[in-house]
């Protein structure tokens, strides 16, 4: 259970990022977090993993203080960040390095199968497509098998179809091992597809401003109603969150529509 | 004999250049002067291509030979080329050549392995940490700008006459570059990737070890080269006092004998030995640059 208590961040340059952060998160859950820019869900993210400390209030996990970076808690960033010198083997086996050689082989071997990428074992990263490469960042994160995984925008760099792709297949290896899931994005749909719980934040200062339950059946249908249905109230909300139109609480717009306004 | 040692030795140039100019596009972090990507195919162009490397020396020592022979110029103050040969048999004949070629490059190769650790590991140290750079490099950074020769008389004093003085002497001509370059590098590697280092939880220096030494890796290669070329412009440093071996020796040797043979001789020795050490350089270190994702490709 992931739970952050009252978590504020302000950097030192001044700026006031997260104010008063408070929420929890069942293990197992997929939270999708999506906001305007400025509203502090990459800071949120990097507080989860231990990479920056909060200036006031707490993250634990399972009762433990995070202040640092821990082997449960893996993350993946918007870009693959693989390591040039390493082949995509090394890359994916790097969090392995205290393993016997022969564990290590057989782990980041199953990594690369589960990611579809078994044949580019001994390839270097520079000769990876994006989508490859973000995908052997998947692997690098999944294979210490976390119990938390942080995803932030990992899928904004690529295009539509290979987005598409990478979010079923996200779903394909959460469905095996079951970590927390929690991941920024900023395309509706995406998180429409992927949250159990999406919560919308609003900026200056980064505070949550609405959760909506997505509890859709998977594998989820694109072009159903009720998939249409969370994907307007997310919108609207959205738009409620930067004060841009006159909108119901069940998704009946009165003047915008919304949608690709919002960022 | 002559004319025939003389193609010889032209043609050993040649094969030097062929090979290293392949093995300096696939190290070199830098575009060469020729774009490689744009160099010709075939067979016998691809052979060719390395070779233009050679044709302003063969043309100017072809050139001084004609004039010279042609009575355009005495060639006393810069003999002709083949009289360097001649130069380089005689010297090679009573096993001079030998003993002072290898003489020199003992202390370069004892001051290069010296000054690139100590180089290495303070650059390194002061790359990540900011308390031990802002100590220690201000220092560094003044003791860097004296001139070798400045060194001399404070080391023979300290260190005597002999090896010792000239060593270390190699030693601070070497340590500067790739210290200044490891130091460099690793400030600038990505933070991108040192977060993935810090998301993987790295001590200080397994970080080091497995995330900035090799990021810095393309960077650290040139610096060695530099500091490899300072070293043999300091063992001359060395050499011109209190040596009675070494190429530097024969140059002075040469200049207080009259003879300008020797010394164009010697020059032209420490110009191979140079290129050949530079060249084993880049050679050995291009396999850990494979990775590289840069414009110039071998």
């Amino acid at each position: 259970m992931l739970v952050l208590d009252h978590v504020s961040k302000t950097y030192p340059n001044g700026v006031h990022a997260l104010e008063g952060i408070s929420l929890g998160v069942a293990p197992g859950e997929i939270l999708v977090v999506i906001g305007g820019s400025g509203c502090g869900k990459s800071t949120m993210l990097r507080a989860i993993s231990g990479l920056d400390t909060p200036s006031r209030g707490t993250v634990a996990l399972d009762g433990t203080i995070i202040t640092e970076p821990r082997e449960e808690i893996g993350i993946i960033f918007q870009e693959p960040r693989l390591l040039p010198w390493l082949s995509v083997a090394d890359n994916v086996g790097f969090g392995l390095d205290g393993s016997p050689r022969e564990e290590r082989r057989e782990r980041v071997k199953r990594a690369l199968v589960r990611v579809g990428l078994a044949d580019k074992a001994n390839v270097w990263p520079r000769e990876l497509s994006g989508g490859q490469a973000q995908r052997v960042a998947i692997a690098r994160a999944l294979v210490p098998r976390p119990q938390v995984l942080l995803l932030d925008e990992p899928f904004s760099a690529l295009d539509a179809f290979t987005r598409a792709d990478l979010q079923v297949h996200l779903l394909d290896l959460w469905a095996e091992l079951k970590p927390t899931l929690i991941m920024v994005t900023h395309d509706v749909e995406e998180a429409v597809v992927l949250a159990d719980r999406i919560m919308v934040m609003r900026p200056r200062p980064g505070r949550v401003y609405e959760e909506i339950a997505c509890d859709l059946p998977r594998p989820r249908d694109r072009q159903s109603a009720a998939f249409d249905f969370v994907k307007r109230r997310v919108l609207a909300a959205l738009d409620r969150s930067l004060e841009r139109a006159d909108v119901t609480d069940a998704g009946e717009v009165k003047a915008d529509q919304g949608g690709g306004l919002w960022w | 004999m002559t004319p025939v040692a003389f193609v010889a030795w032209v043609m050993s140039l040649f094969f030097m250049t062929a090979t290293t100019g392949e093995t300096e596009r696939a190290a070199s972090a830098k575009a060469p002067e020729a774009a490689p990507q744009l160099a010709p195919q075939t067979l016998l162009a691809r052979l060719a291509w390395p070779t233009l490397g050679l044709v302003v020396p063969v043309t100017l020592a072809a050139g001084w030979e004609i004039a010279v022979g042609m009575g355009l110029s005495s060639g006393r103050l810069l003999p002709p080329p083949s009289v360097i040969f001649d130069t380089f048999l005689d010297l090679a004949a009573t096993g001079e050549l030998q003993r002072h070629a290898l003489a020199t490059l003992s202390r370069v190769a004892a001051g290069f392995a010296f000054g690139v650790m100590a180089g290495t590991i303070a650059g390194a140290i002061t790359g990540y940490s900011a308390l031990t750079h802002r100590l220690v490099d201000p220092t560094l950074q003044a003791l860097r700008s004296i001139p070798s020769i400045a060194w001399v008389p404070l080391f023979i004093l300290w260190f005597g006459i002999f090896e010792a003085s000239k060593i270390i002497l190699i030693a601070v001509g070497v340590f500067f570059p790739v210290y200044l370059g490891v130091m460099g590098a690793v400030i600038s590697v990505d933070r991108k990737i040192v977060e993935v280092g810090r998301v993987f939880r790295l001590s200080g220096p397994a970080m080091v070890r497995r995330i900035l030494l090799p990021a810095v890796m393309p960077a650290y290669v040139i610096s060695l080269r530099a500091g490899l070329g300072l070293g043999w412009m300091f063992v001359v440093a060395a050499e011109f006092l209190g040596a009675s071996t070494g190429l530097g020796y024969l140059l002075i040797d040469g200049q207080q004998l009259g003879k300008p043979a020797q010394i164009v001789a010697a020059i032209v020795a420490f110009a191979i030995l140079g290129k050949t050490t530079d060249f084993i350089v880049a050679t050995v270190s291009a396999p850990f640059l494979r990775w590289e994702d840069r414009f110039a490709r071998s």
